[in-house]
């Protein structure tokens, strides 16, 4: 490409998308505070339901519950706890584990992100460019019959749950051929840090947790492209294209792919949020120590300020994504312009 | 004075449509020719069969259409024999378009200047940048572009800036024969003036052939040489503007010719009836002879023969006889 008009970000629409990213959290953060609230578990009951479970019974009963809902703050007015709440956030204080008690929530979700995010960013990465390929492929007229087989057929996992395609390349992959370790995120044996040996480990792990993520995702990408793709490929601009000699194969990057996937890059930054909490059953299967397991496990826990932390740190990540979307899209499509329309 | 040497010939072009109904027969045994540095312009009401004629001529035509016999022979060769390869290298070298729809015909994601470029550098090979550059400008001046479009993007032209911009294009590789399917008619009546005014001059400057199809039968007579009219698939008549607007030969010419009294005077095409019959049954014989007015026992006997009444002028009707002395006369009913 030769010409093409630099674009950069002006410093007003920047402070307005980020008013928006900001005004995103704060409303889907005061949701997930309020909607616990709605519901008639009382956290600090259900922590001494547990306590009475494993002990038999708890002397002073009375006295530790409302010790608790002091230290959890329930005692307190709503507006009070709200404010709390708000403040908590801002500094990334989520209080304390039920669960795990007394451990920080921020220390869970500070252990568990890097995993999630490795592993999110390595298999959703995949998914996109294999799903948008077959999908492309998939459309395309000079495609090879085979291909137009082989390509549907590969997207029979979409429809299998995602707790299946997993355990099925467990099965196949680490009990019968014994290619890849059953579970975790690394080996028990090895040191974390920047030694060759973990990182092999790390991958080694991960690879199974990835692929079954790939597998039941790149069908979504792949039908979307599909449908994408045959749209451009009656555009008069592509008819024009083939009139103009140009190969085909050019023709399919340059004219067709190149424009079908802008909707797709869209969809992606929105489909953020959703492949995390995708993602807690894979993790949950693989024993993988990441944002998912967090949440299954806090989940089956009542784990009130575990959920309410890893559901900030997801919607932190989704309107992080779409930020990012929304500025980088006028350089991928020329026709949208920062800050304002067509 | 026209070169009466002959560049493009289409003999007998058969393209179908498949439907669940059966064929349209959308061209039906079209003949013409086209003779170097002339216009000739194609006329005929919506779904008449324009565009697949021409996109038979450069074969463009996908599914569910087929091309399903003929010839089209350009510079000597007959293109529907060539392999696909040896079709896209010919492709632009000699047969270039202008598009129905200019509008949409630009890659959005792609600057003017880019996709002249690529079709340069694909017949052409790898060129100088500053060479590529010079030439795309000259391809600009010559369509009265402003340089200032060079890195622009489609969306950001007019819709007669597009247009002009699809006929740089279209000339980017000196061609043989460009195809103008309703090239000016998406655009206001000044910009067609200027749109068709720039494709004369281009046809001077540069000797190239024009298949121009048109609705609006007053531009065409202003534009182009010979008239050629097209009904339901088939041509019913070819001449010279002149001569078809002085004595149109056949019913259905005569119909269209009323409803633009003078050559100068601008008026869309007469269609006050459409086509009637369904273009997957028509009727026997002569295909008008549903809303001909001079229908005689013959027309639905057989399909009249496209013959030369008067020199340079051919029509397919049974009102013309050959009398005596070997000259077609046409009867009076
Ligand atoms: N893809 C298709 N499938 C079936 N029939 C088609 C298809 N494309 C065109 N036809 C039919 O072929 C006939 C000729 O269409 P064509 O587009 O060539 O007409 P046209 O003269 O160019 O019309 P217009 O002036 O509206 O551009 C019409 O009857 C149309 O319905
Ligand atoms: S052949 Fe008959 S029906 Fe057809 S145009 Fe001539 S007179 Fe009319
Ligand atoms: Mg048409």
């Amino acid at each position: 490409m030769s010409g093409g008009t630099t674009k950069a970000i002006p410093v007003e629409y920047l402070f307005n998308r980020l008013l928006t990213f900001f005004l995103t959290v704060f409303i889907a953060a005061s949701i997930i505070w309020l909607i616990p609230r709605l519901s008639p578990i009382d956290p600090a009951e259900a922590m001494l339901g547990r306590m009475a479970a494993g002990a038999g019974f708890v002397e002073n009963a009375d006295q530790i519950l409302a010790d608790l809902r002091t230290q959890f703050g329930l005692d307190e007015p709503l507006w009070k706890q709200y404010l709390a709440y708000l403040k908590s956030l801002a500094v990334f204080d989520f209080g304390v584990s039920v669960a795990n008690f007394p451990t920080p929530v921020a220390q869970m979700l500070a252990a568990a992100l890097p995993w999630t995010i490795g592993l999110m960013i390595v298999s959703v990465v995949i998914a996109f460019i294999i799903g948008n390929a077959a999908g492309a492929f998939m459309a395309w007229q000079e495609t090879p019959k085979t291909w137009k087989v082989v390509i549907p057929a590969a997207m029979i996992f979409t429809s299998i749950p995602p707790i299946l395609s997993g355990l099925l390349l467990m099965w196949l992959f680490s009990a019968q051929l014994g290619w890849f370790p059953l579970t975790g995120s690394y080996g028990l044996f090895v040191t974390p840090g920047w030694n060759w040996e973990f990182i092999y480990s790390v991958i080694e792990h991960g690879a199974l947790p990835a692929l079954s993520i790939v597998v039941v995702t790149f069908g979504f990408w792949a039908l979307g492209m599909r449908g994408l793709m045959t749209t451009v490929q009656s555009e008069d601009y592509v008819q024009l294209a083939k009139a103009k000699g140009l190969r085909p194969r050019y023709i399919l990057y340059r004219y067709m792919i190149r424009n079908a996937i802008l909707p797709q890059v869209t969809a992606f930054a929105l489909k953020i949020g959703l492949l995390v909490t995708g993602q807690i059953l894979v993790e949950r299967i693989f024993s993988y120590n990441g944002m998912g397991k967090l949440i299954y496990d806090a989940i089956l826990n009542q784990d009130f300020a575990v959920i309410q932390g890893a559901s900030y740190v997801v919607i932190l990540m989704t309107a992080a994504s779409v930020l990012l979307v929304d500025l980088l899209y006028p350089f991928i499509d020329p026709r949208i312009r920062h800050g304002g329309g067509r | 004075m026209r070169n009466p040497e002959t560049i493009l010939e289409v003999d007998d072009l058969r393209v179908y449509y498949a439907t669940p109904q059966g064929d349209v027969k959308a061209c039906d045994g079209v003949s013409f020719d086209l003779r170097s540095g002339e216009i000739l312009g194609l006329v005929g009401e919506s779904g008449s069969g324009k565009s697949t004629a021409t996109g038979g001529v450069l074969r463009t035509i996908g599914s569910p259409g087929r091309i399903v016999s003929g010839t089209v022979t350009l510079d000597g060769e007959d293109i529907l024999k060539y392999d696909d390869e040896k079709m896209r290298q010919t492709r632009w070298q000699k047969l270039s378009l202008i598009p129905q729809g200019a509008m949409n015909s630009l890659n959005p994601t792609m600057t003017i200047s880019d996709q002249i470029a690529d079709v340069i550098e694909t017949h052409e090979g790898r060129q100088p940048a500053d060479a590529l550059r010079e030439r795309i400008m000259t391809l600009f001046r010559r369509v009265g572009l402003p340089e200032r479009i060079y890195s622009m993007y489609p969306h950001e032209l007019s819709g007669g800036m597009k247009q002009r911009a699809c006929i740089a294009m279209s000339i980017a590789l000196d061609p043989l024969v460009i195809v103008a399917d309703e090239a000016t008619s998406a655009l206001d009546v000044v910009v067609q003036r200027v749109v068709a005014q720039t494709m004369l001059k281009i046809k001077r400057e540069l000797n190239v052939s024009f298949i121009m199809i048109g609705h609006d039968m007053g531009l065409m007579a202003q534009v182009v040489d010979r008239l050629a009219v097209m009904y339901s698939g088939q041509l019913l008549e070819i001449a010279a503007v002149r001569d078809m607007f002085a004595r149109p030969a056949h019913p259905y010419s005569e119909i269209l010719i009323e409803s633009v009294p003078t050559l100068t005077e601008r008026k869309p095409m007469k269609i006050n009836e459409g086509i009637t019959h369904d273009p997957r049954n028509p009727p026997s014989g002569c295909i008008f002879r549903l809303r001909c007015p001079h229908a005689m026992p013959v027309c639905s006997e057989s399909r009249p023969d496209m013959v030369e009444v008067h020199p340079e002028q051919l029509v397919a009707c049974h009102l013309w006889k050959k009398d005596e002395n070997g000259s077609y006369v046409r009867q009076s009913v």
